[in-house]
């Protein structure tokens, strides 16, 4: 059929596309759309995105700018795409040109694992990078946590230090080559080489590392292993011998470690995996994945005592593939592969840094020569409910932006003090920071001022107030006190921030008002006790603390969190009941320590009043015999949640409502009469956990009747426990409440920075 | 004890109890004022005001801490101390052996540190506007030629010691408050340490800093000394000399014992160069004896302590808050 095409026979049209779109092949992919329709013009990157300028006829430039975002490839994230029109100037071919600097912002791309083609051909003895250890191309590889500078082009990235060969370069420079531009190509030529350190012998470089590192590992060896973020600690999961021996090096107790396999298949022999856990461990992203344990998997015991959970993630670099062995090899079927660090310090990034910090971990490093600029460790995630409940948001989601429902001024959040991230707020959009670690350490300081800088260069916030947390002792308050320079500090209280947070995750506009229910272990409240048992009405601007835990003491501080057993003594003096040796948690403590403890409770000596719902996780976990002394945290409340999986359906025990305060001393001590009677500790667990379930329904909906609200959000580090987020949201969604959980930042404090921006913008908004 | 405010209450409590307790002839004259020989070079003059519970505790009173705690800010400019004045608030109605008893502990204490007590007050407040005794001292010493001790004079490289063991007051005065057993018994270090300095300037008179860690304990001493320097400073865990009882004690109340007080103790900033024989002259002096190198002076992080732990990780020293905030999530 002919068209009447009737007006101007040619058209021209500037299109700008901001958002990830640089680094992720999308020039080539304008390329092959301008072509394929017939358009002459051009494309490049600048500072704030990729702009094109297409020309001809005017139905295909309209259906050009239709099919931008739709088609884009598949790492891209196109936040918006303008058109404009600019008056011909005819010719007939379509070229990339170069970058055109400038200021401006462009979003980098996250971190990608290797992908398909790039895996074919490191399988493949007939490519020229058969077994390359640092193969990628415009679909995969690092890019965060190589980025140097912006525009995304190769001297602005770690790789600048590897100039091209022939080969690389003619792939770079040809459109049609799956690696044109891809900054980070390389060949066995140009490219990095791998490196195997072992103290006392010379260093190895290239198969011979790999496969002296293989065998290492196959002898029980640990071994510090470079990756994208940082150095992963790598050892045999099937030796209980060498888990055993990172363990201790570690020095980290019980907590579970990361597994690594190769693909789903072998993923599936350790764990069970319905389809939610399998879509997010085949991500791109390549996240941690906890998932429930096969009684009989290949992995040791010790990789993750005590827990029927294991934390599986497939292999995401070239290297990983090598190290468990390609078609061929001899297979390493899971190996450990737990973050290159210390407890509580940053991941180890530079090699140098590697052999002192690492030094007393590891028997041998494999390492390649290209730097990482930021560390960035692994994303651990869960299915819950068959949506993603996320644990730690960091590698292949950094810097990716949240959209904010409403504009906000150029800002910056610097989270809690624990698992902190931080957050850059700007217009709206949000991005958070990958995962920083615990604020105690100088390194972690450090760290943090590294991260903080990088991401403003990357998205170009420059910001014009800082928002913290009010914990007068919180480091990371400090810090945005001496980095201030004369730019206002504001204070959000942490358990508002974490409802905000809820509330940015799921779009809520700046007028919403919610019942927000946050439960965690420790949060600064506005009268200085240490709230954690919350149930707020809150809005972005502001919250009423409409009931909460009744306080009782914790004491020794930090001590307090450490020792469950004292948590469970301290709830039972509050709810009257003796401390007598029929219960598992007086005995757990020797006479002096329970001498200390009463006259310590007696005098409040070092004792802070306190409403959270996570230290009574740990007291009930303490008085049903499951755990009285944490050696990592949130210890006792997972051990609690895993033991009461196999107790099934129970009656809960009953808090006691007395208005705004929720007491749990009828709970404390039901639970105590059922220890003494010989209940087990699983029935307890799942009394306990099924009256906090009863509790949030009792008390969102009588804020429901008062107030009209039917919107209740769940957050707060104690909602990580799968089974009472779920329960709480089949519970209060079945009595019509509008349910609102974590599904892209954590319920953790390491979502708090995202709350924090989002109240300090509605505070500036509405001044 | 009845009403004083300057009557006839307080100048009995002078001429029976604060004379003959302090017993120097200056004093006994009752001028308004003291009169002192001419003091060549310079002075060091300092003061503070004591107002610890109890008032009698194991290992001391706030009668020696009255004396040892001025003596002590005296010595840590490297002064010699010579002279202090004592000066008392009493609650009425507190029982006048007590009284008695803490003016007999200050002349002691005074006479032990070789100072001369010369001048004095008492002030008697109503019931309820006191706590018993409240004591404020001030001194003056001379500094010796050619020493100069500052907090600012702290530089990269310089060796820290610390003269024994911390902790222990804090923790001594925490039990008997408290009522709290923490296994061993526990007396505070209370000590003047003028000598112990003398003995250390008689290696060298260029020490850079001395500092008594008293309230706020090591902790807050080297966080101030850090940011009147603008070095970093680091410790290393596992040199601090810290007894068993004080470590379970702090663990058990969740404290760190860097932040404990101590109140016979000090902290050098030494040049590395002397670090050697100023730490055999510190443990050649009775109060000195359990001295110890603890960290140095670093470049890195100006304004921060950090204690390097014994899994090699370092983490940040902080002031004391005053509250037992948990941070842990
Ligand atoms: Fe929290
Ligand atoms: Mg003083
Ligand atoms: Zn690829
Ligand atoms: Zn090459």
């Amino acid at each position: 059929m002919h068209v009447a095409v009737s007006g101007p026979s040619r058209a021209r049209r500037r299109v700008v596309v901001r958002g990830v779109v640089q680094g992720v092949g999308f020039r080539p992919f304008v390329y092959a759309l301008a072509r394929s329709l017939g358009l002459s013009g051009g494309v490049w990157n600048t500072g704030d995105g990729v702009v094109a300028e297409v020309e001809g006829d005017p139905r295909s430039v309209a259906t050009f700018v239709a099919r931008l975002a739709p088609d884009a490839p598949p790492l891209a994230v196109v936040v918006d795409v303008t058109d404009t029109a600019v008056p011909v100037q005819g010719g007939t071919t379509f070229t990339i040109a170069p970058s055109r600097g400038g200021p401006g912002r462009t979003f980098v791309s996250p971190d990608v694992s290797v992908c398909d083609d790039c895996l074919a051909e490191l399988r493949d003895p007939a490519d020229r990078r058969y077994r390359h250890p640092f193969i990628t191309c415009t679909s995969c590889g690092p890019r965060f946590t190589v980025t140097t500078g912006l525009p995304y082009d190769r001297e602005h990235t770690t790789m600048t230090g590897f100039p091209l060969c022939d080969a690389c370069a003619r792939e770079y420079g040809d459109p049609a080559d799956r690696r044109f531009h891809a900054q980070t190509v390389c060949c066995r030529e140009c490219g990095p080489r791998l490196h195997l350190a072992v103290p006392g012998r010379p260093t190895l470089v290239g198969e011979t590392a790999l496969a002296e590192a293989r065998g290492l590992l196959r002898d029980g060896a640990v071994v510090a292993v470079k990756g994208i973020g940082g150095y992963h600690l790598a050892c045999d999961a099937t030796a209980p011998d060498a888990v055993e021996t990172l363990r201790k090096r570690k020095r980290r107790g019980d907590k579970p470690f990361a597994l690594m396999v190769a693909d789903a298949a072998a993923a599936d022999r350790l764990v069970h995996l319905d389809d939610a856990e399998r879509a997010l461990l085949t991500a791109r992203s390549r996240p941690v994945v906890l998932a429930r344990r096969r009684t009989r998997g290949p992995a040791a015991d010790a990789v993750a005592p005590g827990n029927d959970d294991l934390g599986v993630m497939l292999a995401y670099t070239p290297l990983h593939h090598l190290l468990l062995g390609l078609p061929g090899d001899d297979h390493l079927p899971v190996l450990v592969m737990t973050s290159g660090n210390l407890t509580g310090e940053p991941i180890v990034t530079d090699d140098t840094d590697a052999r002192t910090r690492l030094g007393g971990l590891a028997d041998a490093w494999l390492y390649g020569d290209r730097p990482i600029h930021v560390p960035c460790d692994d994303t651990v995630t869960r299915a819950v409910d068959g949506a993603e409940a996320p644990v730690r948001r960091s590698r292949g989601q950094a810097p990716l932006p949240i959209a904010l429902p409403f504009d906000s001024p150029p800002l910056l959040g610097v989270g809690g003090d624990l698992k902190n991230t931080l957050c850059l707020a700007e217009g709206r959009l949000a991005w958070m920071s990958a995962h920083v670690g615990d604020m105690d350490d100088l390194a972690t300081l450090a760290a943090f001022t590294t991260a903080e800088a990088h991401l403003e260069l990357l998205t170009g916030v420059a910001p014009t107030a800082l928002a913290t947390d009010r914990h007068p002792a919180y480091r990371s308050r400090r810090w945005a006190l001496d980095h201030a320079d004369g730019r206002p500090v504001e204070g959000v209280q942490h358990h508002h921030a974490h409802v905000a947070s809820t509330m940015v995750e799921h779009g809520l506009g700046p007028e919403a008002t919610v019942l927000g229910v946050v439960f965690d272990g420790t949060g600064y409240g506005d009268d200085g006790a240490v709230w954690g048992g919350e149930l707020l009405v809150a809005g972005y601007g502001d919250f009423d603390r409409a009931a909460h835990l009744a306080y009782v003491a914790l004491p020794g501080g930090d001590a307090g969190v450490r020792n469950p057993c004292r948590m469970a003594l301290s709830h039972l003096r509050s709810a009257g009941v003796a401390w007598d040796d029929a219960l598992p948690c007086v005995r757990a403590c020797a006479d002096d320590e329970l001498a200390l403890l009463d006259r310590q409770l007696d005098t409040g000596l070092g004792c802070a009043p306190t409403s959270s719902m996570g230290r009574l996780f740990d007291a009930v976990a303490s008085i049903a015999g499951i755990c009285h002394r944490a050696g990592y945290d949130a210890q006792a409340a997972m051990e609690l949640e895993a033991r009461a999986r196999s107790a099934g359906s129970v009656d809960g025990y009953r808090f006691a409502v007395q208005g705004e305060l929720l007491d749990a001393a009828p709970v404390v001590a039901a639970a105590a009469d059922d220890v003494r009677t010989g209940v087990p500790p699983a029935v307890v667990a799942a009394r306990f956990q099924r009256a906090v379930v009863d509790l949030v329904v009792a008390v969102t909906e009588r804020l429901r009747d008062e107030t009209g609200l039917r919107v209740a959000t769940l957050s707060g580090g104690v909602f990580l426990n799968a089974y009472l987020t779920s329960a709480c949201a089949a519970a209060l969604t079945a009595r019509r409440f509008e349910v609102l959980r974590h599904h892209a930042v954590p319920a953790s404090d390491a979502g708090i920075a995202l709350g924090q921006v989002a109240v300090l913008a509605h505070r500036h908004n509405r001044d | 004890m009845g009403h004083g405010g300057g009557g006839a209450m307080s100048g009995e409590l002078v001429e029976h109890v604060f004379l003959p307790a302090f017993a120097d002839d200056d004093l006994a004259r009752l001028a308004d004022s003291a009169v002192l020989p001419l003091l060549g070079g310079r002075v060091a003059f300092s003061t503070d005001s004591f107002v610890v519970r109890p008032l009698f505790f194991p290992g001391g009173s706030i009668g020696d801490l009255a004396v040892n705690g001025t003596v002590n800010d005296l010595a840590m400019s490297g002064a010699e101390p010579l002279f202090l004045s004592a000066a008392f608030i009493l609650e009425e109605g507190t029982d006048v052996t007590k009284v008695g008893a803490v003016a007999q502990r200050l002349g002691e204490a005074a006479e032990r540190a070789g100072v001369r007590v010369v001048t004095g007050d008492t002030k008697v407040v109503e019931t309820g506007h006191g706590d018993g005794v409240y004591v404020n001292t001030a001194g003056v010493g001379v500094v010796p030629e050619g020493v100069d001790l500052r907090p600012d004079r702290a530089r990269p490289g310089d060796v820290v010691i610390v003269s024994g063991d911390i902790g222990v007051h804090g923790v001594a005065i925490m039990s008997v408050r408290e009522g709290l057993q923490f296994g061993a018994e526990v007396e505070s270090d209370c000590q003047p340490l003028h000598r112990l300095v003398s003995a250390m300037l008689d290696v060298t008179r260029d020490l850079h800093v001395l500092r008594d860690p008293t309230r706020g304990g090591v902790a807050t001493a080297l966080n101030e000394i850090a940011r009147a320097s603008g070095v970093g400073v680091e410790v290393v865990e596992r040199s601090l000399p810290i007894p068993e009882v004080v470590a379970n004690a702090c663990a058990f109340l969740g404290l760190d014992p860097l932040q404990v007080a101590n109140e016979g103790k000090l902290l050098a900033f030494v040049d590395r160069d002397h670090a050697d024989e100023v730490l055999a002259a510190m443990r050649a002096h009775p109060a000195g004896a359990g001295s110890a190198v603890i960290g140095e002076c670093v470049e890195a992080h100006p304004g921060m302590v950090a204690a390097t732990t014994g899994f090699g990780a370092s983490r940040v020293v902080d002031l004391p808050l005053g509250e037992q905030l948990p941070r842990i999530c």
